[in-house]
């Protein structure tokens, strides 16, 4: 073990977050997550386990779901991040996903819900029409402790054939 | 989507039973939850720990001049500065030598257990700093086995303690011996709780802020524990009121577990020496090796009398539990149970032997359900060992020992009372919710495909309402009997309604909750009420969100407060109209004549008068609009008898499971294709939210009963620290669940309404275990210890399958649940 760390020198990170862009410099070892919560003062996206496992963390790195806590935020250099804050069509309103999380009672303490939404929001993309195995095959890598996932289906299920709604 | 339930004792309520969206959904979706991790200060220090390496050792020396030098490293902390600053915490039981600080004080008594506290500006820097901290330690003796630890001669965890036993007591309810005598069988078996939790999504999390001009801590933490700010002021040597928790954060989880005082003690006193913000915020590792939150590790040997017809007459039970090296409320999760230690069946006496042991492990905390879903497991797993003995279908022996729906309130051997319930409906509902004909003919099919399957049944109580009469129970030197929560109600200038709650919340929607009540109550749109959470110092009090007790207890404690207010807004209204008060009837939040509703006073007009026009209003009255409601738990406010028989709980839900499983007997592995669940929880407020609770709850039982396990070495290592080891179920591994509610309402609570937070998981493993251990019987193979994962399972099947093999015997180790 050495007796002393260097200063780490910073780097300058480009990202875009939810359509704006930034420009910060950060320590190189800096995960994708801290950068957004820490520095940018983004919270929604949330950490669970910090090993990639949990899926709290979740957000879409130029449209594909990634673990943010996985992920440098130099690596994101250059790239469009969309966090849970960015999923909202605008102020004021939720998306159909977002609304169907809260019709269907698919959250209790709201700390896995970011990632999920994340993760849902991917599937749909991809599979506007998913069946209950499709779904579960979606946030399989997405761990909740609260919900047992039934009402998490039963939202995506409801988002997939709901308009939006204020 | 469940709709809103149709039962007849809903037809009275507005508001309540109805289907709601949760207040709280909201903020999550968007990302706008508030949760102790986003709570920044201006100027915070971060905090990372060095933890022990060693199961138990001396602590030979500390040197930390490395760390100090480090730039931005503000302090390094030991025990032996630490501890002379604070009180310890409380051992939970009369174990004074028992003592427990934030830092371990010259010795360790577990892998992991906190040694030293590094501060720094970032976590990173300060996770760099702890690294360059060189501890020499000298190795000592350890012990991992609770059975081991109960013999002569076995290491001690607490040698002032001179025993690793911290508790145990023999209670005898009732002639268990004339009723051993009398009956035609007895039969006895060993069951094992494995050591497993409830793990939330967000590890704890603590930031304290001390500020020297005020003399104030300023406290934001992901806490769900009762009297913390008064145990947390306690143990800093502090008044009560220079403490102050922020009880508006949100939660992300708990489940009982989010206890984390001796993380908030460090925090709070490094904050003060420091005269800066200080946060302390858990990694995965820190959050399940010393995070102090696992839970029950029950080693339970039971016998029970019976006769021939199935009629169980008498248990006895001895119940060891291994809490590991300290102790904060884990011994009392053997006391817990002793409220519904008969389960739903009319056993007439019972002997239960609690013994609560200490060992080199992680120390223990409270888990959903605080004890008693491991004591149904225990409970059920006999009932399915007396029906095998006597070839009877498991769900025919049940009916014939189940309390009876007309033998309500129903006084059982240790002293509780269950208030009301319907158990042979609710497993009828859970036999019909499974459509059991077809679940029968799905296991045969099952099996003619090779697989090993087979249905579980179990039948389970629920005791609710949270009451601490354990503590009296199992500690003679601590009378607590009171155990009250309360709300406060207040009615602005504009009309506008405001309740005030005095605890945070962990996902079960107590703003929901509280609104809904109080719209019930004042006939006032339910979104329309704001739900604020007071923090400790302006908080009413409150024992916070355990022992599924809120819809009991704030519940009533809201529909408390808004009574009060529309009493009041009567008595106004009476005296504006020179009408005796039962003239007025409240209808639709305005005051109108019972005899001719078309006239009377708006809400608005009541609130003016209340508000601005004092001579308008009844000789005496109290200006303004609020009013507080402090209430004790019902069929609380006793002590034990002698001879240890007590009301636990006020309340008692009820819940019957019915799953099919199979086996694949390659690998071991479960699958579990149908599940239903029988639930009677009284009126329910919320159902979406008791629906929640109860998916939930099974998914935190299938966890328990196959999955999570927190695991040691024999040399104390504990192996279990990232989810990779720890594992927990995915939407992959729970299933698709049919609940069909059933509702008998209390008679002891404002609306009949009874608890439900730990619904699900009391009776979720009993039924799990019981569906895998009727299907390994086909292969005369049995499995008595949770978690039973493939591993342990394939073990089981190479032990029956080799029995007669000597040569092979090696194949077939001890049950997985067995190491320790």
């Amino acid at each position: 073990m050495s007796s002393t760390f260097p200063a780490p020198a910073l780097a300058t990170v480009e990202i875009t977050v939810n359509g704006r862009a930034y420009r910060r410099a950060v320590e190189p070892r800096t995960s994708l997550v801290d950068f957004l919560r820490e520095t940018l003062g983004l919270t929604g996206t949330h950490v669970g386990c910090e090993h990639g496992v949990c899926g709290a963390c979740s957000v879409l790195l130029d449209g594909d779901p990634v673990r943010s806590c996985l992920i440098f935020a130099v690596q994101a250099d250059g790239l469009s991040v969309t966090t849970v804050e960015g999923l909202a069509p605008e102020r004021g309103k939720l998306s159909a996903l977002q609304d169907a999380f809260c019709e269907s009672h698919a959250m209790q303490c709201g700390y896995c819900t970011p990632g999920m939404l994340i993760a849902c929001q991917d599937l749909l993309a991809h599979n506007p029409q998913p069946d209950e195995a499709a779904i579960r095959d979606a946030i399989g890598g997405n761990l909740c402790r609260c919900t047992g996932y039934q009402q998490i289906v039963d939202a995506v299920k409801l988002a997939a054939g709901a308009p939006a709604h204020g | 989507m469940a709709d809103a339930p149709r039962d007849k004792a809903y037809e009275a309520f507005r508001y309540i039973g109805r289907r709601r969206r949760a207040v709280e959904h909201r903020r999550f979706v968007v990302g706008q939850g508030r949760y102790a991790a986003d709570i920044q200060p201006p100027g915070l220090l971060h905090v990372a720990i060095v933890a022990s390496p060693h199961a138990s050792a001396r602590i030979v020396s500390v040197d930390a001049s490395a760390a100090l030098a480090m730039p931005g490293v503000h302090a390094v902390v030991t025990g032996d500065q630490l501890t002379p600053e604070l009180e310890p915490m409380l051992p939970g039981v009369d174990a004074p030598k028992v003592e427990r600080y934030p830092l371990a004080n010259g010795v360790v008594r577990y892998a992991g257990e906190w040694v030293v506290a590094v501060v720094a500006e970032t976590r990173a820097l300060a996770e760099d700093a702890s690294e360059l901290v060189e501890i020499e330690y000298e190795a000592a003796p350890h012990i991992m086995d609770p059975e081991r630890a109960m013999e002569a001669g076995a290491p001690l965890v607490h040698p002032a303690h001179g025993s690793n036993v911290i508790f145990r007591r023999v209670f005898e309810w009732g002639p268990v011996a004339k009723d051993f005598g009398a009956a035609d069988h007895q039969l006895s078996y060993r069951v094992r709780w494995g050591r497993s939790s409830t793990v939330p999504i967000e590890t704890f999390v603590v930031t304290c802020d001390w500020n020297d001009a005020t003399s104030l801590l300023d406290v934001w933490a992901s806490i769900q524990m009762p009297k913390y700010p008064e145990l947390l002021a306690r143990c800093l040597r502090l008044p009560g009121n220079a403490v102050r928790v922020h009880f508006d954060v949100d939660v992300g989880g708990s489940y009982g577990v989010k206890r984390g005082l001796k993380h908030s003690i460090l925090v709070g006193y490094l904050s003060r020496m420091l005269g800066r913000p200080v946060r302390f915020l858990e990694d995965r590792l820190e959050n399940m090796r010393g995070g102090d939150m696992q839970g029950p590790d029950r080693i339970f040997d039971v016998t029970l009398a019976f006769d021939a017809d199935g009629t169980v007459r008498s248990m006895r039970m001895r119940a060891v539990d291994d809490i590991g090296a300290y102790s904060g409320r884990s011994p009392l999760q053997l006391g817990k149970p002793v409220g519904a230690i008969v389960g739903p069946y009319r056993i007439a006496s019972v002997e239960y032997d609690a013994i609560s042991v200490m060992t080199n492990k992680t120390p223990q905390e409270a888990v959903r359900g605080f004890g008693q879903a491991p004591t149904n497991y225990a409970i059920e797993t006999g009932m399915n060992r007396v029906a095998r003995f006597l070839s009877l279908d498991p769900i025919e022996l049940r009916r014939r020992n189940l309390i009876g729906k007309d033998e309500f309130p129903y006084l059982i051997p240790s002293g509780t009372t269950y208030d009301s319930g319907d158990y042979q409906a609710v497993l009828d509902k859970a036999l019909n919710a499974a459509a059991y004909p077809d679940l029968l003919r799905e296991r045969d099919a099952l099996r003619a495909r090779g697989l090993l399957a087979g249905i579980g049944v179990s039948t389970c109580l629920e005791p609710s309402g949270g009451n601490s009469a354990f503590e009296p129970l199992f500690n003679p030197k601590n009378p607590t009997t009171t155990w009250m929560d309360s709300c406060l109600v207040r009615i602005d200038l504009n009309g506008a309604v405001t309740a005030s709650m005095g605890t945070s919340t962990s996902g079960q929607a107590h703003e929901t909750l509280v609104s809904t009540v109080v719209g019930e109550v004042l006939h006032r749109e339910p979104d329309s009420i704001r739900v604020i959470h007071a923090d400790s110092l302006g908080a009413l009090p409150s024992n916070s969100p355990v022992g599924s007790r809120m819809a009991i207890m704030l519940g009533g404690a809201a529909a408390g407060a808004a009574r009060l207010l529309r009493d009041k807004m009567i008595r106004i209204a009476a005296h504006a109209m020179q009408v005796p008060p039962d003239a007025i009837l409240w209808d639709g939040g305005d005051a109108v004549l019972r005899e001719d509703p078309s006239r009377g006073m708006r809400w608005g007009a009541l609130v003016e008068i209340a508000h601005r026009k004092y001579h308008e209003m009844p000789e005496g009255m109290e200006p303004g609009l609020q009013e507080k409601f402090v209430w004790e738990v019902p069929t609380g406010g006793k002590m034990p008898t002698a001879d240890g028989r007590v009301q636990m709980y006020p309340c008692h839900s009820f819940e019957s499971h019915v799953v099919l499983a199979s086996i694949d007997p390659e690998t071991g592995k479960v699958a579990l294709h149908r599940y239903a669940v029988g639930h009677d929880c009284g009126v329910m407020i919320s159902p979406d939210v008791v629906h929640g609770m109860t998916y939930g709850g099974i998914a935190h039982g299938l966890g328990a009963a196959l999955m999570e396990r927190f695991a040691f070495s024999e040399d104390g290592q504990f192996l279990s620290g990232s989810f990779a080891d720890y594992l927990i179920p995915s939407a992959h591994e729970v299933p698709s669940i049919s609940i069909a509610d059933h509702c008998t309402p209390s008679p002891l609570t404002s609306f009949g309404q009874k608890g439900s937070g730990e619904a699900g998981y009391l009776g979720g493993p009993a039924a799990i275990a019981g569906a895998v251990n009727d299907a390994l019987a086909a292969r005369g193979a049995s499995i008595d210890a949770l978690p039973m994962t493939p591993p342990a399972i394939w073990r089981a099947l190479a032990a029956a399958s080799t029995a007669s093999t000597p040569a092979h015997r090696e194949l077939a180790p001890a049950f997985e649940g067995e190491k320790c």
